[in-house]
């Protein structure tokens, strides 16, 4: 009889848990009816923000490749002075809060900011426009590939990239050819998570970008403009947000499944902090 | 063949390892765990920078700490077998064997027996299968030095006592100045023409096995060199036993069953020595020649033709033995293990 009460409880407590993260999702979808739904979808606004934040994302994602692999091999392959206080740095976007980070990109880039007058005498003003989108992006989101990676790369077996450089291969070889295809499904799983945080980023660009139509309005900031003015474009845009980062989801989880992930085991806390 | 010569300082976690051996042929690093085996390989193979000191194929200079010179791995013409094989895991046998080089992959997968594993994937192999696709792989560069790194340790014995033979023919058609680092010193006195003995990063003694135990340098090397390996050719007799004629022209008998070619392994303390032969139990007498008397703390190893004993110092005091006088060494056919070996 207890055992059975017990059973029903933490049935319940399941049930309820699940209701209510569910219950939120489908009822963005259910607010109003989907023909109404995918009309909304051609309003200007919503097109422009998708449009903004395609093109930033993807700026910033592949500025977040190209700048973070590199950054993170050596870091991962290397045993320096301080390497656990410099990922700590590294880390360090991912727990500030997003206002301090938009005052932050403010007072370092921003007109008056630390290289506002370089930038100045160089000709380019990037406060409020799609250059100020990308760097408030790469800002919040790169830590998230950036620790990823550093824990795939560590994950590689170190007589591997040994066996390749005695083989006579040199740096470059070992990397392209042993390292990257062995850690590949780690940092895809990395490049996934920093893609979704980047798409949902808000405070740091409303701050430092400003939320202009058409040129860095996101889609999240779009949401929030139309909050007041028109609240089912917020529902759509909402609902559109969820079927992105759901597919961004569900493709983490695929990552999961390739052949080399034995090797490179997916972990969103990198294992490099306490080393 | 171009002479491997080395001798460094590589300063490792606890201690220092500090050594100079120089290498024509095969050598054979034995030692305790921990001894600094491994390390050798990886600053010969240019894995570990050393200090100071100089590293040398022939003419090819590959480290001079004193010309600052130091050549990437990928630089220096060697072939290093790891000890856990580190076969790629994303590359069929046939692709790691042609990563060092694919002009010779054919003819490798053939000489090693794998062409039928070409497409396979290192995981699907045994452990046997997967040491031959990485000396495969080393030799694919056509290196000028091969290091082998404990590669009978992650066998079976069954695997092992094949493997071992396979490794010894491979050795001597190759003929290349190699390192091989081995903690069990049967496999080293097996496969190599001389044996080093590293102890918390420095070489004891360096010198051939039957050397090694009939005068070890110290206590030390004394502990860690086993047995004897006698060399001979091994024929079945009755049920039992196997009769074993020496090349030195002894005849032992062994429990092991074996034909053909084998190595007579016996321990320097199974065997009892006396100055003539007494009628006991022991099958094998070996009556000959003492070669010589080395006093180890209180042990003393005694030589008598081709083989060594281990006595106390008194027994050795008591039946008062000296150089060039003469002896006779019993032991028991179930004291000795026959080892297949290639000719």
């Amino acid at each position: 009889m207890r055992r059975a009460l017990t059973a029903l409880a933490v049935f319940a407590a399941s049930a309820l848990a699940f209701a209510f993260l569910l219950l939120p999702i489908v009822a963005l979808f259910t607010h109003q009816s989907l023909g109404d739904l995918f009309r909304q979808l051609s309003n200007p606004v919503v097109t422009d923000a998708l449009v903004v934040s395609a093109k930033t994302s993807a700026i910033a994602q592949a500025a977040i490749l190209l700048v973070g692999t590199p950054a993170a091999y050596l870091i991962a392959r290397h045993r320096f002075p301080g390497r656990p206080l410099v990922i700590t740095l590294v880390e360090l976007p991912l727990v500030l809060p997003p206002a301090v980070a938009g005052v932050a990109l403010l007072v370092a880039f921003g007109r008056f900011g630390l290289l506002g007058s370089t930038f100045d005498a160089l000709g380019f003003d990037i406060a409020f426009n799609q250059v100020a989108v990308v760097l408030a992006v790469a800002f919040v989101a790169s830590p998230l590939y950036i620790r990823q990676a550093i824990a795939s790369f560590e994950a590689v077996d170190p007589s591997l990239v040994a066996a390749s450089r005695t083989l006579g291969a040199g740096p470059e070889r070992t990397f392209f050819r042993v390292v990257l295809p062995l850690a590949r499904a780690g940092l895809a799983a990395g490049a996934a998570l920093s893609l979704a945080r980047g798409l949902g980023e808000f405070g740091a660009t409303i701050m430092f970008a400003g939320s202009f139509q058409g040129v860095t309005q996101t889609l999240p900031l779009a949401i929030y403009a139309e909050f007041d003015r028109d609240f089912d474009v917020a529902v759509t845009i909402s609902a559109l947000l969820v079927v992105v980062t759901a597919a961004i989801l569900l493709s983490l989880k695929l990552t999961a499944l390739w052949p080399s992930s034995q090797r490179t085991s997916f972990s969103l806390f990198a294992r490099s902090g306490s080393s | 063949m171009a002479e491997l010569a080395a001798h460094f300082v590589l300063p490792l976690r606890s201690f220092r390892l500090e050594l100079a051996l120089r290498a024509k042929r095969t050598v054979a690093l034995v030692g305790p765990s921990g001894a600094g085996k491994t390390s050798v390989l990886r600053a010969i193979a240019g894995l570990a920078r050393p200090t100071a000191g100089r590293i040398a194929l022939g003419e090819d200079v590959w480290f001079d700490a004193e010309q600052r010179v130091f050549r990437s791995p990928d630089r220096r013409s060697v072939g290093l077998v790891f000890q856990e094989y580190a076969l790629f895991p994303h590359m069929s046998v046939r692709r790691n064997v042609a990563y060092g080089g694919a002009a010779r992959v054919g003819e490798l997968l053939e000489r090693f027996r794998i062409s039928h594993l070409a497409d396979a994937d290192p995981g699907e192999l045994s452990g046997g299968e997967r040491q031959r696709v990485a000396l495969a792989r080393a030799l694919s560069r056509d290196p000028g030095v091969l290091l082998l790194d404990e590669p009978l340790s992650s066998l079976d014995t069954q695997t092992k006592a094949v493997v071992r033979v396979e490794l010894q023919e491979l050795l001597r058609e190759l003929a290349l100045p190699t390192i091989l680092v081995t903690h069990d010193y049967d496999d080293a006195a097996a496969l190599a023409g001389e044996v080093g003995v590293i102890a918390d990063g420095r070489l004891r003694q360096l010198a051939t096995p039957q050397e090694l135990v009939s005068n070890p340098a110290d206590a030390f090397v004394a502990s860690f060199t086993g047995a004897n390996l006698l060399h001979g050719v091994a024929e079945p007799q009755g049920a039992e036993l196997t009769l074993v004629r020496l090349e030195t022209g002894e005849r032992i008998f062994s429990t092991d069953r074996a034909r053909g070619d084998v190595g007579v392994v016996v321990y320097p303390w199974e065997i009892t020595v006396a100055r003539v032969h007494h009628a006991d139990s022991a099958l094998n007498v070996i009556d000959g020649e003492i070669h010589s008397v080395v006093h180890v703390g209180s042990r003393v190893r005694v030589r008598i033709g081709p083989i060594t004993a281990e006595i106390t110092s008194a027994s050795a005091e008591k039946l008062d033995l000296e150089r060039g006088g003469k002896a006779v060494a019993t032991f028991k056919a179930t004291g000795t293990r026959l080892l297949p070996l290639a000719r």
